[in-house]
């Protein structure tokens, strides 16, 4: 009796394990065992494929999933995350757009006389070359998420996917500077590599003294979101102030040539590596992120209204 | 486990996931955010169990490896809250835990999960894992996610206490 009723039972369980789920007492080590090597064929599985990984199609369709839920939930807390704005006086929004407009006529004719923009011309690299290189359109889309800093790497959610012309590979760039680049997108979203990820290199050039060198981001955001740009001549050591451009590479990818990333703060030199080592700090603020522009070959056909070379919307 | 029950579950872990990356980066610490989708793998542990929330905390682990700004190698996640779940679900006793043990099983449930992640980061070789900012951000998780442990985990709790089937007293 007793042992038919049990012999029952366990070939019963077989088919009914989701039931035994809610079974309090004997946690069942096979299912955690199963789950732990489901997790680590996952992550073996992705590690190995690197882009083409076997991962990559489920990745894209669930962002297709998550993506519209996070620009939709992004739209609805907008008018909430600005409310801190209102509580500054009529009187402290004077007094910063007074200073703003000071500065701004400041960088404006610094930005007409810089060192980069005079180096160029004097090189003549090609006007041509350079019209082509430079003539992008600007997909403009707001940032709707934030990859957590436990995961450990700088990566964001744009509201702008392949049906607004992104595609893997584009410069992300904003206001102030380089953002960072496409990773991949989904049809309405995109994931954004931050130049600040360690993961991030990028191809710099000294504006002053058209030196090149290689950009790699430190993983902070905030204030000590900074970035070590390793010079490919050691002897160069560059200048405090001196402002690092993007140089870019074949067909703008990922980069486009001659943004602006950063500003040197110190220069390190290491005799063991006898390389001299500088600080960057970006322009932008990795920590409010929100509008920026996605470079597209002019012409790229969008769901929404581009930014064209010429500064008209389209 | 019914169908319905397993979309609740799936649909609270949806809703901590979008949160976690569109609303908490607003009042993050240096881009620490509390770490929501482990508090629901928490609350299943502390209410159903270690086996539901071990294919909870999967589930859960990897739609965040995959959800859009993840870039990091997928089944990370995944593997660190098969594990908080199955943990944490060994603290559960019969009778309804106390505030203390809630407070101390998410404290090591997070502490746990952020650790393995990083831990698997390392393993993985992946860049940026120092251990001094590892413990820092590790920590400041741990103490992101014990604040946000009165506010979160009861109704979560009471949430999946309900979708349980009625039992009979013994």
């Amino acid at each position: 009796m007793r042992l038919d009723g049990g012999f029952n039972r366990s070939r019963e369980r077989r088919w009914r394990s989701l039931q035994d789920l809610d079974e309090p007492r004997r946690p069942s080590r096979a299912l955690l065992v199963a789950l732990v090597l489901a997790s680590v064929s996952l992550i073996t599985l992705d590690s190995q494929g690197g882009t083409d990984s076997p991962v990559e199609p489920v990745r894209r369709a669930v962002g297709e999933v998550f993506g519209p839920l996070e620009s939709g939930t992004a739209a609805v807390i907008r008018p909430i995350t600005a409310i801190p704005g209102w509580f500054r006086s009529h009187d402290s929004l004077r007094a910063e757009l007074s200073a703003l407009e000071a500065e701004n006529a400041g960088l404006r004719s610094e930005v007409a006389s810089s060192d980069f923009d005079r180096n160029r011309l004097a090189e003549y690299d090609g006007l041509t070359a350079a019209a082509d290189e430079l003539g992008y359109a600007l997909v403009p889309a707001r940032v709707v998420a934030l990859g957590p800093s436990q995961a450990f790497s700088r990566t964001v959610t744009i509201e702008a996917g392949s049906e607004a012309g992104i595609r893997p590979d584009q410069t992300v760039i904003n206001n102030d500077g380089l953002v960072g680049r496409v990773l991949r997108t989904t049809g309405t979203t995109a994931t954004v590599l931050l130049i600040i990820d360690t993961g991030s290199t990028v191809g710099g050039r000294v504006g002053g003294s058209m030196e090149m060198g290689f950009l790699k981001g430190r993983g902070d955001v905030g204030d000590s979101g900074l970035l070590d740009l390793e010079l490919v001549d050691q002897a160069e050591v560059p200048a405090k102030h001196d402002v690092v451009v993007t140089w870019g590479s074949n067909g703008g990818a990922p980069y486009v040539p001659g943004v602006p990333v950063g500003r040197v703060t110190s220069v390190f030199s290491s005799l063991r590596e006898t390389s001299q080592r500088a600080v960057i700090e970006p322009f932008v603020d990795f920590g409010a992120l929100d509008l920026v522009g996605v470079a597209v070959p002019s012409g790229t056909p969008s769901d929404r209204a581009l930014i064209e070379v010429d500064g008209s919307l389209r | 486990m019914s169908l319905a029950r397993a979309l609740t579950a799936l649909a609270a872990v949806v809703a901590a996931l979008v949160l976690q990356v569109t609303v908490f980066p607003y009042v993050a610490w240096d881009g620490i955010v509390p770490n929501l989708v482990l508090l629901v793998a928490v609350a299943a542990a502390l209410t159903r169990g270690p086996q539901f929330a071990a294919v909870l905390g999967f589930v859960a682990g990897v739609a965040l490896d995959l959800a859009p700004p993840a870039d990091h190698v997928a089944g990370r996640w995944a593997l660190a809250l098969v594990l908080v779940g199955y943990l944490a679900g060994r603290v559960r006793q019969d009778q309804n835990p106390t505030t203390s043990t809630v407070v101390m099983t998410v404290a090591g449930a997070s502490f746990i999960g952020s650790s393995v992640f990083a831990l698997s980061g390392m393993v993985l070789g992946e860049p940026g894992s120092d251990v001094g900012g590892v413990l820092t951000v590790v920590l400041v998780a741990v103490l992101w996610d014990v604040l946000l442990t009165p506010f979160v985990l009861p109704p979560l709790m009471g949430m999946f206490r309900r979708l349980e089937p009625e039992r009979v007293p013994a």
